[in-house]
């Protein structure tokens, strides 16, 4: 299964940490998630689920959409982007 | 008299309390987070923190700040496909948090201009469509900000359903029955800052903040972009206030919760420069609805002081002896003789955006 890590910024507020979870695209797994911890899809999601403006996410070394597809051996990075301040 | 400040600020919210040493800061909460809003209702305490990367979140506490819960923020509904609008419907800023005066109600104004209603002392929201789906909100325009700003919600203690709120830039809107229906009304207030032809047009106006008198809630003044104005008839028609002193630019106004003839501001230069004029920090106060303006600057900085105080950073509280003000620049000062003389917090708190008595 995919892997999910977040930046340690979000770890401030949220119990969050590298886990495995099912999906076979981005978005999938981020849902997958959710479930789990309810919470986190307002940190990462904005009101339209859309990925936040000032979040990036990576796969593979590469900034992805929700809908970027996803290997079971691939790591998914939940990061702050700089364009934050 | 309240002892007790409730400070918003760039990095954390700040309890302050008079002590029989003076005031000083008590405790400080969510250190490092920018705090938008606050409100002590009821018991609780709610704080909206602006995340920055990770968005609008809202906590509130039942036990006087020793423990806090987060509560769902308001979210901005599935936008239409297709459908022409100025910004995104996304939530950027809860703005303000009001008490609807009935158990449970609150009120959110926001930007980009939602405002949302809660009956579950803020554990869920909703966006009040008849405001937001009105043709005329789509006319509204950012002021200081990127997109529109719904700052100021001014409940009618008489008859809750009777609300008004003001817009930056987007004028004063009115419903008599809790929000189903709203109509524009800032009839007298011009905007300078438009073309001649569209200096009165009501929608044009830069509310900047708009309060009431308590115990005369037909009594409202507002900090308008170009000046003060006043209204008797609950802010439907304004008259602008001509005697404003030093200057008729500022953000914040205060009302007397029993004189709705007494209100304070904190004027500064206009727009292109925003901040106090000559470097000095004052207050003004009126006692006779407008017709004379006082300036005090007594313990106010009078040197070289850049502190511009934002809309939500000037409060009274309930016997209108007491004043509190915070700063652009971290400065907080108090007042317990009703304007006249000032005493700084001894902090220096990081820039202050709201701030109110608890």
């Amino acid at each position: 299964m995919p892997c999910i890590s977040f930046t340690g910024h979000l770890r401030r507020y949220l119990p969050v940490a590298t886990v495995e979870v099912a999906g076979d695209t981005v978005g999938a797994a981020l849902s997958a998630l959710f479930e789990r911890e309810p919470r986190l899809r307002g940190y990462v999601l904005d009101d339209q689920g859309e990925i936040r403006r000032h979040v990036a996410i990576f796969v593979g070394g590469e900034r992805r959409a929700l809908a970027h597809p996803v290997k079971p051996e691939d790591h998914i990075y939940v990061l702050q982007a700089l364009s934050g301040g | 008299m309240s002892d007790r400040i409730l400070a918003g600020t760039r990095k954390g919210l700040f309890d302050l309390r008079r002590r029989a040493g003076g005031w000083d800061v008590e405790k400080v909460h969510f250190l490092g987070d920018p705090v938008t809003a606050v409100l002590n209702d009821a018991g609780t305490l709610h704080a909206a923190l602006d995340l920055g990367h990770f968005g609008v979140k809202l906590w509130a506490s039942r036990d006087d700040g020793a423990s806090w819960e987060e509560r769902p923020a308001p979210l901005y509904p599935p936008q239409p496909e297709g459908a022409e609008e100025p910004y995104p419907w996304k939530l950027k800023t809860v703005w303000t948090i009001e008490p609807g005066l009935v158990p449970g109600v609150l009120w959110a104004g926001t930007i980009p201009g939602g405002l949302f209603r809660s009956a579950d002392d803020g554990r869920s929201w909703e966006l009040v469509r008849e405001l937001w789906d009105h043709p005329g909100r789509k006319k509204w325009m950012g002021g200081g900000a990127e997109q529109p700003g719904l700052h100021s919600v001014s409940v009618d203690p008489r008859n809750p359903a009777r609300i008004a709120i003001g817009v930056s830039t987007g004028g004063v809107w009115h419903t008599e029955d809790g929000g189903r229906s709203w109509e524009l009304g800032a009839k007298g207030m011009y905007a300078e800052y438009m073309p001649p032809e569209n200096r009165y047009d009501e929608i044009a106006q830069d509310a900047h903040r708009i309060a009431r008198c308590a115990a005369a809630p037909d009594h409202l003044w507002c900090q308008h972009h170009n000046g003060v104005f006043r209204s008797e008839d609950g802010g439907r028609t304004w008259t602008e206030v001509t005697s404003m002193q030093p200057s008729k630019f500022g953000f914040a106004v205060a009302v007397h919760p029993r004189d709705p003839k007494t209100a304070w501001f904190v004027p500064a230069v206009k727009d292109e420069t925003r901040v106090p004029v000559d470097g000095k920090l004052v207050v003004a106060r009126t006692r006779d609805g407008g017709a004379t303006v006082e300036v005090m600057r007594e313990g106010l900085p009078q040197r070289h002081a850049y502190d511009l105080v934002w809309r939500h950073a000037l409060d009274v509280d309930a016997t209108g002896e007491r004043l509190a003000m915070g700063s652009t620049s971290g400065g907080v000062w108090i007042s317990e003789d009703s304007g006249e003389s000032w005493r700084e917090l001894p902090a220096r708190l990081p820039p202050v955006s709201c701030l109110r008595f608890a």
